[in-house]
């Protein structure tokens, strides 16, 4: 599903980000990507949707070559890859529900099509009764959680969560990696960078260190591994 | 900033309106009389009939001759005396004696081509004299030139403000909404899609731009067709007649606010995108 071979990241600023990164990732997997602030978990994560582009090495995702993808070809590798974030990324004007039916509109759906399937993913994460809200009134983890329902709402074979509990209290963020549980229990490939120790040697998977953009550890079920 | 833009718009239009008016009148003006201006070549009245066959044999292989034609004394005094009138009476008395020479009417492909055909002619032997009305011509081709050069650069200088104003404009909403188009590119959404409402925007402030232009083109060249030809006198001087040319100009000038503001759009978009 996912396979990276000698990948070098320097950014245009001269900072290297990623060292010589090769890691194989198959469909369906769970993944947690940890390491110090700094580490290029970002940029590790940013290679797989062609958010940025591999100044050396191969990189295979769904059988595309982002490596020489062409630019033009990035939107619909996107449409098969959910992406959330940090800090959500939602739009403050918009409903939830626009906000989640957004990726479907984007991709020409029918109206109906677009009501239908996103009523579904708002009932999967818990938000069907709160379809009508915008993000202000929302806490963070439901925040997070309509993100969730827009990246997922297209089916995609592939979910990339970069610290999406990084805003969360502790509690809310229990909740968050139920919800990815699920999706991955589904068949959905989870790849997922965090920094909570807790979440990493509580709910076991496969994990990748990075540090100074190498992978220092590559486990599965393994630890956290760090102090903070 | 969009008031400002589509002020713009506004003042270029008027002015490429206006001068597109001006241009179109004084070309078909100049059109007219270039349609009208022909050389005449007078043949040395000692030259014998081979030596006129000759000289047009010559004349005739000038490239950019389009037509020769033979006028011999006679004909050009029958010319003189009609051209005269009444007065043309006191010319007949030279049918018997007569001064005028044998001539060669010529006219070129392209006008602009006169003055050379003309020195080159006067080169030949057995030509007397080379007469193309010179001054007005040439006068005349040289305004027209610079009229149109000028023009030119003005128009594209306008344009081009225009359509830099216009693109900042929209810069403006597309970086009050980047958040937005960051979140469509990372659900996958094509430059395409994302693309056309500021096209929308642009042709908007393009169409917009373009009303009062072509409300004042119209009313203003109305009162024109109707209050200043009639001032005029010449033949050769008269102005298009206000339909359809009005109507012509005004649907030029939508497709210059139209492409101005589009053009404006994509350009901004364009380098936006691109990231
Ligand atoms: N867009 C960028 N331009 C320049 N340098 C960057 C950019 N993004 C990240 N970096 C640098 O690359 C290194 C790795 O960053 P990042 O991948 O964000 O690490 P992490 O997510 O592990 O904290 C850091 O030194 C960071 O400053
Ligand atoms: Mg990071």
């Amino acid at each position: 599903m996912i396979d990276m071979q000698g990948v070098y990241k320097t950014y245009p600023n001269g900072v290297t980000a990623l060292n010589g990164i090769d890691v194989r990732i198959e469909q369906g997997e769970f993944v947690y990507v940890v390491g110090p602030s700094g580490a290029g978990k970002s940029t590790f994560i940013k290679m797989i949707f062609r958010e940025e582009k591999p100044t050396k090495g191969t990189v295979i995702v769904n059988n595309h070559k982002l490596h020489d993808l062409k630019w033009k070809r990035v939107p619909y590798l996107r449409r098969n890859i959910g992406v959330v974030y940090q800090d959500f990324k939602l739009l403050p004007k918009m409903t939830v529900f626009e906000n989640v039916a957004f990726a479907l509109e984007v991709i020409e759906e029918t109206p109906k099509v677009i009501r239908k399937r996103v009523m579904e993913v708002l009932d999967q994460v818990g938000l069907k009764n709160k379809a009508r809200f915008i993000p202000d009134e929302l806490s963070g983890g439901e925040q997070q959680r309509v993100a969730i329902a827009r990246a997922i709402v297209n089916h995609p074979q592939l979910v990339i969560a970069d610290e999406p509990t990084g805003n969360l209290d502790p509690e809310t963020s229990w909740e968050i990696m139920k919800i990815l549980e699920e999706i991955n229990a589904a068949g959905t490939t989870i790849l997922m960078a965090t920094h909570s120790k807790e979440i990493v040697n509580t709910i076991k998977k496969r994990v990748i260190a990075i540090e100074d953009g190498l992978v220092v550890r590559d486990e599965h079920r393994g630890e956290y591994g760090y102090e903070i | 900033m969009t008031i400002a833009s589509v002020g713009a718009v506004t003042t270029t239009l008027i002015l490429v309106g206006a001068f597109l008016a001006l241009m179109l009148n004084l070309n078909q003006v100049a059109g007219n009389i270039e349609e009208d201006v022909e050389i005449k070549a007078l043949v040395e009245v000692t030259a014998d009939e081979a030596q006129v066959d000759d000289i047009r044999q010559q004349i005739e292989n000038i490239p950019e001759v389009a037509s020769v034609d033979y006028s011999s004394k006679e004909e050009e005094l029958n010319g003189l005396i009609e051209s005269m009138g009444e007065q043309g009476e006191t010319w007949e008395m030279f049918e018997q004696d007569n001064p005028l020479n044998d001539a060669f009417v010529i006219k070129t492909a392209d006008p602009l081509d006169t003055f050379d055909v003309a020195s080159e002619i006067e080169e030949f032997d057995n030509i007397q004299e080379v007469n193309y009305g010179e001054d007005v011509v040439q006068n005349l081709f040289r305004f027209n030139k610079y009229a149109r050069n000028i023009g030119l650069a003005l128009i594209i200088g306008l344009v081009f403000t225009a359509i830099f104003l216009i693109s900042n404009t929209i810069k403006i909403t597309i970086m009050a909404r980047s958040k937005e188009i960051g979140i469509m590119k990372l659900v996958g959404a094509t430059n395409a899609f994302i693309r056309w409402p500021f096209f929308i925007e642009g042709l908007l402030l393009g169409v917009l731009g373009s009303v009062i232009p072509i409300a004042a083109i119209l009313s203003g060249y109305y009162y024109l067709d109707t209050n200043v030809s009639q001032l005029i006198t010449f033949d050769f001087v008269s102005l298009m007649p206000f339909n359809p040319f009005a109507w012509q100009l005004s649907l030029i000038i939508l497709g210059i606010g139209a492409v101005i503001g589009v053009w404006g759009s994509v350009m901004s978009v364009r380098k936006f995108l691109k990231v």
